[in-house]
């Protein structure tokens, strides 16, 4: 495979400026100049992708249409299922078994509460393993956690809940310490001293890493420890509906076993969502960088459920997706093979950009660069992409670095026979990160009582933008603290009669307001079938 | 313009689809609607471990699903799970030595050096290099040989002396990164300033600052340089 002559060369431009590129940097954008770029070419402020919610906490508020089909869509339960057979009674159910539902599980399971853990794929199936570039945390001498405080807020256009910005930057120390202690392999000096770089829109070099595998580092720790606890866990076990009780309260759920379609019930005192976002709904047909599961179901369920969303307008879009080969486009190519030093060339061989603005900001100049200016790269499927100029880090930084810290990416161009050592590779925006999410106090807890939300499902302290290396960091400062939260107070929970009336109701509401997409809620997986396979399926069904 | 198709075998029945997708789009394409054997679909969960053969060649080849392109005669299967040992243990109470390993994973010591593991591997990891340095107890040479697996169970499946490799790496990397890897002090200072209120000053004067004050902060950063 490799690349094909047109493309080699578009090549030849990129090498031809390098070595006067080498050393400078595209100056930053001021704040004006920033928002005039938002406004004009961020796929969030495209008109005709969103509409507006007419139910529910959020009636009013304009989301993705992609995600507006799903919230006004059917439930997959009738709200008469008889809940009278308790299948599992516990003190604490954790839907979702990445980052955020691990941690969860083991802060509740070590403080002494009964956990069940569901998750509808593997446990450790989510976005946390595929997070390449790092972790944040202030932690070095010439950083604080109020320095990276204002970092976040920036990042978020200002608009971040400040009590969660502070939540995770002064947890965020901590929470290294604790991965450090369970065996984390981070990226270290001799001396023990961490590795940190820069990621978009950092003002100390912050971020953490596990070469390019820090997600997955982070993943199959945690996935380890939890093992080794024996905490009781179901793979391949959706949660269809939140259940209430005749109190208000956030009791359990009903659960669907992914393989036998059967269906069971569960009672607990508190209900951990951490189910993750909504990448695979691929807004605005864009592609995305997220694993199979990604795809809004804790929203569904907790929305129904009562619970409030925020920020759900504003969409990540990574800048650098994959955009050659075909095979893997929209795959992620991490941030930090900017943060090594590779810049952003477009066809001319020009700099467009400050490579490390936030992901907002560069994901809408490469749009610029591409759509309005033309001055992109078109491949032989029609895919636009500027190049990253990847070469450039082992002539800043010396031969080997690639392969020390980006083994993960320079695997994947490799399997494609393409060296990113020696060619650039050609990139373009990808939907990554729902930056918003169901709104959480900073104990995790959302709007319903008993209900709490920790990692990507949540929403309000990334603001409507999120920085590079704050998601790990998030999965791990709000797991914990729902962790801990719920095993808090189950003690004090006093539960009434479980319920599906809120399911009742919500469907009644759309049914009033005309809303209704015919779709079936949550998804539970994508469907990638062809509708010409589809139409010839027996059932008639995907 | 009609696309040029490939024909794979997938558990022996043939399927026919356009050429270049991977091994998973071809399966979606072939009309497979997929739950085991699809996690990530990005590289990184080992959810996809295919063994294939090609035409003509007796070798049994590997790869995920997600990553590798699927070829005209391709004779696949995925290996979604394979069943395994895995010990439990408290990684703080373990010693970092030999010992630990061949107590609880006493079949490391049954490697009949057959390389096999490190042939299945999508990663091309050197599986049996780690495992000689799993018995000497060179944890250190563990960790960093099988850092990049994925678990996803193929050198298992494959191994004639029945040792699950990839347990004994997390294993390995936990003992190193927890005992012999030097702990960050630099952290451990911080966390000990956040925990006794030193940090609460300036993260409360910083939430208590205006929409203007925060913004005129920020334009006003001083950005650390990168130290080359």
């Amino acid at each position: 495979m490799g690349y094909d002559a047109q493309l080699l060369e578009s090549i030849r431009r990129v090498e031809a400026t390098r070595s006067t590129r080498m050393g400078q940097q595209f100056s930053r954008l001021t704040a004006d100049e920033k928002t005039a770029l938002l406004k004009g070419y961020h796929p969030d402020y495209k008109a005709g992708t969103m509409r507006e919610l007419a139910v529910g906490p959020n009636a009013g508020d304009r989301v993705p249409h992609e995600l507006a089909d799903l919230l006004e869509g059917r439930s997959r339960i009738d709200p008469d299922f008889d809940l009278s057979c308790i299948d599992y009674d516990v003190d604490v159910l954790v839907i979702g078994g990445g980052g955020a539902g691990t941690s969860a599980a083991i802060l509740a399971h070590e403080r002494g509460a009964k956990v069940l853990l569901v998750t509808k794929l593997r446990l450790g199936d989510a976005n946390t393993m595929m997070a390449q570039g790092g972790i944040q945390a202030a932690d070095k001498p010439n950083d604080s956690p109020a320095i990276h405080y204002l970092d976040v807020m920036g990042g978020g256009g200002f608009q971040n809940i400040p009590e969660l910005v502070a939540a995770l930057t002064k947890d965020a120390p901590a929470a290294i310490k604790w991965l450090e202690e369970l065996g984390a392999m981070f990226d270290k000096q001799p001396d023990g001293t961490m590795v940190s770089i820069h990621g978009g829109g950092t003002a100390r070099r912050r971020m953490h890493s596990a070469r390019d595998y820090s997600g997955a580092e982070i993943m199959r720790t945690l996935r380890d420890e939890f093992r080794n606890r024996q905490i009781p866990y179901r793979e391949f076990t959706s949660a269809v509906e939140l259940l209430l009780d005749s109190k208000g309260q956030c009791a359990g759920a009903v659960l669907c076993d992914m393989e036998t379609e059967e269906l069971r019930v569960v009672r607990a005192k508190a209900v951990i969502l951490a189910t993750g976002g909504m990448g695979r709904l691929h807004v605005q047909q864009f592609p995305c960088t997220n694993h199979y599961g990604a795809t809004a179901d804790g929203l569904v369920i907790g929305y129904r459920a009562g619970a409030k969303m925020v920020f759900m307008d504003a969409v990540q879009y990574h800048p650098t997706g994959v955009a050659y080969p075909e095979q893997i486009v929209g795959q992620l190519v991490t941030e930090k093979v900017r943060g090594l030093g590779a810049q952003l060339v477009n066809a001319k061989g020009e700099c467009f950009i400050f490579d490390l603005e936030t992901r907002d900001t560069v994901s809408s100049a490469i749009i610029r660069e591409c759509l309005e200016r033309k001055n992109g790269v078109q491949t032989n499927t029609g895919m636009h992409g500027v190049w990253l100029d990847s070469p450039m880090i082992e002539m800043i930084r010396g031969d080997g670095t690639i392969a020390k810290a980006l083994p993960a990416m320079m695997r994947q161009y490799a399997r494609f026979d393409i060296d990113m050592r020696r060619l650039p590779i050609l990139v373009y925006p990808t939907q990554h990160y729902q930056n918003g999410g169901l709104l959480i106090a900073a104990d995790s807890e959302t709007v319903v009582p008993n209900l709490y939300a920790a990692g990507e499902v949540s929403g309000g302290v990334h603001g409507r933008n999120r920085l590079m290396g704050n998601s790990l960091l998030d999965i791990i400062v709000f797991g914990r603290r729902a962790g801990m939260a719920v095993a808090e107070r189950i003690g004090n929970v006093k539960q009434g009669t479980l319920t599906l009336d809120h399911v009742r109701g919500y469907q009644a509401d759309l049914m009033a307001a005309g809303r209704d997409s015919g779709q079936k809620a949550p998804m539970l997986l994508p469907n990638y079938l062809r509708p010409e396979t589809i139409g010839r399926r027996g059932n008639g069904q995907g | 313009m009609a696309a040029e198709t490939v024909q794979f075998y997938l558990m022996g029945k043939p399927h026919a689809v356009p050429k270049g997708l991977t091994i998973q789009k071809a399966m979606e394409y072939a009309g497979f609607r997929q739950l085991r054997g699809c996690g990530c679909r990005g590289g990184f969960c080992g959810a996809c471990g295919t063994v294939y053969r090609t035409a003509g060649d007796y070798k049994l080849k590997v790869g995920l699903a997600c990553q590798t392109v699927v070829e005209d005669q391709m004779y696949l299967a995925l290996i979604p799970f394979f069943p395994a040992v895995k010990a439990n243990y408290s990684i703080e109470d373990l010693p970092p030595t030999a010992e630990t390993i061949i107590s609880l994973y006493p079949e490391v010591l049954r490697c009949v050096g057959c390389n096999s593991c490190r042939k299945v591997c999508p990663q091309e990891i050197e599986v049996m290099r780690y495992i000689a340095a799993a018995q000497r107890g060179d944890i250190a040479r563990v960790a960093n040989l099988s850092f990049d697996c994925l678990m996803c169970g193929l050198c298992a499946s494959r191994c004639p002396a029945e040792i699950v490799q990839y347990n004994v790496a997390i294993l390995a990397r936990r003992l190193y990164s927890r005992h012999i890897a030097k702990p960050a002090v630099h952290l451990a200072a911080r966390v000990e300033e956040i925990e006794r209120g030193g940090c609460d000053a300036d993260l409360a004067s910083m939430m208590a600052a205006t929409d203007a004050d925060l913004k005129r902060m920020y334009a006003a950063r001083v950005i650390e340089p990168e130290e080359l």
